[in-house]
């Protein structure tokens, strides 16, 4: 069952009845999920958790959905690696990747759209919607297939064909808008406020962002139900990284884990960092930007957790980093030639973002280090297909494959030497 | 009467303007602020407006044009 008590506004902190809300109509404070933590703690433990399944349901009583409205795509319960080759590179001897390219879209966003999702058919929504550049658009068209509920997912234009095929394939009403990434955004506030449906990142959005929780339970579950020394985390909205940080929170309040002592860091594009920026001026005064970055799916130029998530930067010690695109780019080949997961430009983020904080100090050597890996490549091939090596191309005889490949060996000991 | 949430971000050159005085003034738009952060470089209000939708939509355009960044309260909705 579930122990959410009430909404409440993170500002005010006043609380609201558990509706469609999402700001508080005393200061337009965004409003988040209250629990009672005493009744949770007296019917969760670490069996009653492992008993359940391989997915975002095991950690059920820990969110705010009741069971008999649960849409399950199978999210979450994604693998975590320990990643000795990378490790080995950075000079870290204990890292760790969360892989949550295992997801059913191949990104985290299927964690947050299942909560989202199974509260609007709580809610008697018939219809989900979103906007997004590609794994939101994925994952909330994919939910809505297996809910049975209509789908409408806006799309700014100029999108790169795989993501348009990874939603429409699961028959949404597709929107192209055409104008930029502010008309869009613009027009989906509108529509949010004059259409009835379940909007998942508007008025669903108290409950799809605690679907990010389940990461850190997750990591904290296996890890043998202990908090790692530091994450690392890309950050867009910044909500992610602030409810990873909660989720752990969570657990050591339940007595499922000992004290955190976490440090939590972010990782944002150069293209488009503003809450970094801010960190870096030391103020939590967020001001938004025009992203340009290859790192799309991190484009978020008005970040609505910006603010909480420098809280938390400074609450534990964490640090903020960017990353150009062509460090972007190194970092998921890096990533790939050493851990064999081919991750999308935000994975890219996080490895590079990894590796200056290894190379400033920022991280101890010895640090459990988790590393999150949201999405994977293959939605966003445009960003690497031109830095790759191409094929061999051969005639059918041994000959020519031992001529071709001595003369790429050559030309690879040429370009180390250069 | 419509009524519209917003949060309007001022650059360090803007914050000594009176611009919601002038909103208020110029157009047919009550404005009620409801939380705020200025400091000396760099500021953010998010206010409610009541008044004709058309009006809304006049007055934001021309707080706009004066280079005052207009967003939802709920910050961007396109995500990733």
């Amino acid at each position: 069952m579930s122990f959410a008590k009430a909404l409440r506004c993170r500002e005010c902190q006043r609380e609201y009845p558990l509706e469609a809300e999402y700001v508080c109509d005393f200061c337009f404070g965004p409003l988040e999920v209250a629990y009672d933590y005493d009744a949770m703690r007296e019917a969760v433990s670490h069996e009653s958790i492992e008993a359940g399944p391989a997915s975002i349901w095991r950690y059920a009583d820990l969110l705010p959905c009741e069971p008999d409205n649960r849409v399950d795509i199978q999210a979450g319960f994604t693998p975590l690696i320990r990643a000795n080759r990378l490790g080995k590179e950075l000079g870290l001897t204990n890292l760790y990747l969360k892989n949550d390219c295992m997801n059913p879209t191949w990104s985290f966003k299927d964690r947050v759209v299942t909560v989202a999702a199974t509260k609007a058919k709580e809610f008697g929504f018939d219809t989900l919607a979103c906007a997004s550049t590609g794994n939101l658009a994925n994952s909330v068209a994919a939910h809505a297939a297996s809910a049975g509920l209509d789908a409408f997912v806006f799309i700014p234009p100029d999108l790169e064909q795989g993501k348009i095929t990874g939603s429409s394939i699961y028959n949404p009403t597709l929107v192209c808008v055409n104008g930029n990434y502010d008309d869009v955004n613009r027009l989906c506030s509108e529509l949010a406020g004059k259409y009835p449906w379940a909007f998942v990142n508007v008025n669903m959005r108290p409950y799809y962002a605690e679907g990010s929780k389940t990461l850190g339970y997750e990591v904290a579950e296996q890890l043998g139900w202990r908090a790692p020394d530091h994450c690392v985390v890309p950050m867009a909205s910044g909500s992610l990284y602030v409810k990873i940080w909660k989720g752990l929170q969570e657990l050591a309040k339940l007595w499922l884990i000992d004290s955190v002592q976490t440090k939590m860091s972010g990782a944002q594009a150069l293209g488009c960092s503003p809450i970094v920026t801010a960190f870096e001026a030391g103020t939590k005064n967020v001001q938004p930007v025009r992203p340009s970055t290859i790192a799309k799916s991190l484009a978020i130029g008005n970040p609505a957790d910006g603010f909480y998530a420098l809280g938390v930067m400074e609450e534990t010690g964490g640090r903020a980093v960017t990353s150009t695109d062509d460090e972007i780019v190194e970092g998921m080949k890096l990533l790939a030639r050493t851990e064999g997961i081919f991750a999308e430009t935000a994975g890219g983020v996080v490895v590079a973002g990894l590796k200056k904080l290894v190379e400033s100090g920022g991280i101890g050597k010895d640090e459990v280090t988790v590393a999150f890996i949201t999405g994977a490549g293959l939605k966003t091939q445009e960003a690497v297909i031109d830095t790759l090596e191409p094929p061999l191309q051969v005639e059918p005889t041994i000959a020519a494959f031992e001529e071709a490949l001595g003369e790429r060996r050559e030309a690879d000991v040429q370009a180390a030497s250069a | 009467m419509a009524t519209h949430r917003v949060k309007f971000t001022f650059l360090q050159q803007l914050i000594t303007l009176p611009i919601i005085y002038d909103l208020g003034k110029q157009f047919k738009i009550v404005t009620n602020i409801r939380r705020a952060d200025v400091t000396e470089d760099r500021g953010w209000v998010v206010l409610e407006l009541v008044g004709d939708m058309e009006e809304i939509e006049r007055g934001l355009e021309w707080v706009a044009a004066k280079g005052v960044r207009v967003d939802p309260v709920q910050g961007d909705i396109v995500e990733g």
